[in-house]
């Protein structure tokens, strides 16, 4: 993707009077100015676009209280669960894969086909295969998850520098020694890609299959809200979820260090 | 070369195969139970019950429809707000974060909200779709744009082109193929959002279809369902693809 135009670092002086930090100020002022005069126009349902006032006192309310980070709690365990099942799952089928030209070519095929398929579908079948528990939301998790580690780690071992390989054999390493000194430092990059990537679709995996049948989960207390119409605390949760998950997303990124220059 | 090819192709092929007949053979055996497991003898004998009574080429076509208005939507909407943030470089600098953060949000999960806003319709999945797909559209268009030669639109210049003359005839040509990748992964998301929606809220097409059977209990009709879902997705990732290469070399 296009990286962010040179005005931003053509530009000096105070950061609050840059022209870049001044629209985006503008344009949030503007929204939530918007989002406010809609609510009171009464143009819409009541409370399908609730006064700014009232989302704030949700979020503070949810905040507050102890359910919420119960179901928080839940969730998590579920996210990590699955990452750690899909990611090390994707990792090792990537190391395979990529290691071999030949299986990669026989199965990476398969992989690219049911990549982009909706892993929401396969859910029925995680029910009856973990049952309605937290197992199944781990296994969907899990599937999803899978497939951006994979590809990216196999991707990952064929770009590895050959230089560095014929240094690391050079030394005489052994298996071990290759595989921690040259190869995983080498992918270190797609390999964390794959796992940003994994780790977005694992909260979307488990999230879905919450709202879908749970009794517990962020995705649980989301769909309680719509059943209840109770829309402050509905954009109270959106907001914390996205707040969550786009922090754990650049979390991930920063703890491998992508981004900054190798 | 066709051995390179056809060796580990006829590895995958054998090695699918054979998990298939190694389910049949344990589920038969006993060691997986045929009512958590379908046997896959089950499964293939069901595809004709399956097109015959749940109208599954009526569905595929209600959730390409959905697709399609989606892709308008992402088309119509996407590339003009590129093309705006290319024009306006404060714009773009600040949104182009935004829009990029946007394309890591998860915006699926927000369907209980739009299911308050469109009820309980297809524009509720539509416009989940189209949410999901907007992202890439916007970024690519931008990125197209961006990286078109400097000499061809050195060469409308020196035509003394209008900036209407030069978008139509330099900056949009040029910017087209990249702008394809980006509607394609657009599309992507928004097929991925559209079944997953339907799935969710039991309405429309292919998704709805997986639901209704797996609450039937009917195990071979939901793993069928399953197939189906898989296969449109193939079928159209490999089309958009064989269009994206062939949109390439007029780079």
């Amino acid at each position: 993707m296009a990286a962010t135009g040179g005005i931003g670092r053509a530009v000096s002086g105070p950061a609050l009077a840059h022209p870049v930090t001044l629209v985006r100020i503008a344009i949030v002022a503007a929204l939530l100015l918007a989002w406010e005069a809609l609510s009171q126009s009464g143009w819409l349902f009541r409370d399908v676009v609730p006064s700014l006032w009232k989302i704030g006192g949700a979020l503070g309310d949810l905040l507050s209280s102890r359910d919420y980070w119960w179901h928080l709690g839940w969730t998590g365990f579920e996210v990590g669960a699955a990452l750690l099942i899909g990611g090390l799952s994707g990792l090792l089928a990537g190391l395979v894969l990529g290691g071999s030209r030949f299986l990669g070519r026989a199965f990476e095929p398969f992989l690219y086909y049911l990549g982009p398929t909706p892993k929401i579908i396969f859910f029925p079948v995680m029910i009856m295969w973990f049952g309605v528990g937290p197992g199944s939301k781990i296994a969907l998790g899990a599937i999803s998850c899978f497939f951006p580690v994979v590809l990216s780690t196999a991707a990952g071992i064929r770009q590895i520098d050959l230089v560095l390989i014929r240094v690391g054999r050079s030394f005489r390493a052994n298996a071990w020694q290759m595989a921690l000194k040259v190869y995983l430092p080498a992918m270190r990059h797609p390999v964390i890609n794959g796992l940003r990537l994994g780790l977005g679709i694992a909260i979307i995996g488990t999230l879905l299959a919450e709202t879908k049948l749970s009794s517990r989960g962020i995705g649980f207390m989301i769909i309680q809200a719509y059943a209840t119409f109770a829309m402050p605390r509905m954009y109270a949760l959106l907001i914390t979820l996205f707040v969550l998950a786009i922090g754990a997303n650049a979390l991930v990124g920063r703890l491998g260090g992508v981004g900054k220059r190798a | 070369m066709t051995r390179d090819r056809v060796l580990p192709a006829a590895l995958g092929l054998g090695t699918f195969t054979a998990f298939i007949l190694a389910a049949e053979a344990l589920i038969r055996l006993g060691f997986v139970n045929r009512f958590i497991v379908p046997l896959p003898s089950q499964v293939a004998g069901a595809f004709a019950r399956v097109v015959a009574e749940e109208h599954v080429v009526a569905r595929f076509f209600m959730t390409a429809g959905e697709a399609l208005v989606a892709g308008l939507l992402l088309t119509a909407v996407g590339i003009s707000l590129g093309a705006l943030l290319y024009r306006v470089a404060l714009l773009r600098a600040a949104c182009e974060t935004w829009i990029a953060a946007m394309a890591s949000a998860p915006i699926v999960l927000m369907y209980p909200l739009f299911l308050v806003i469109f009820g309980r319709s297809a524009w509720t999945i539509i416009m989940i779709g189209f949410m999901a797909g907007l992202p890439p559209v916007i970024l690519k268009t931008i990125e197209g744009f961006a990286g078109t030669r400097q000499v061809l639109v050195n060469v409308g210049r020196s035509f003394n082109l209008t900036r209407g003359q030069q978008f139509v005839k330099i900056l949009f040509p040029a910017a087209l193929p990249t702008i394809f990748v980006g509607l394609r992964l657009g599309l992507i998301f928004a097929l991925i959002n559209i079944v997953g929606v339907e799935f969710l809220i039991n309405f429309g097409g292919l998704g709805q279809l997986i639901n209704d059977l797996a609450e039937r209990y009917d195990l071979p009709g939901t793993y069928v369902a399953i197939c189906f879902v898989i296969l449109v997705s193939v079928v159209f990732f490999e089309v958009t693809g064989r269009i994206e290469r062939w949109l390439r070399p007029a780079e």
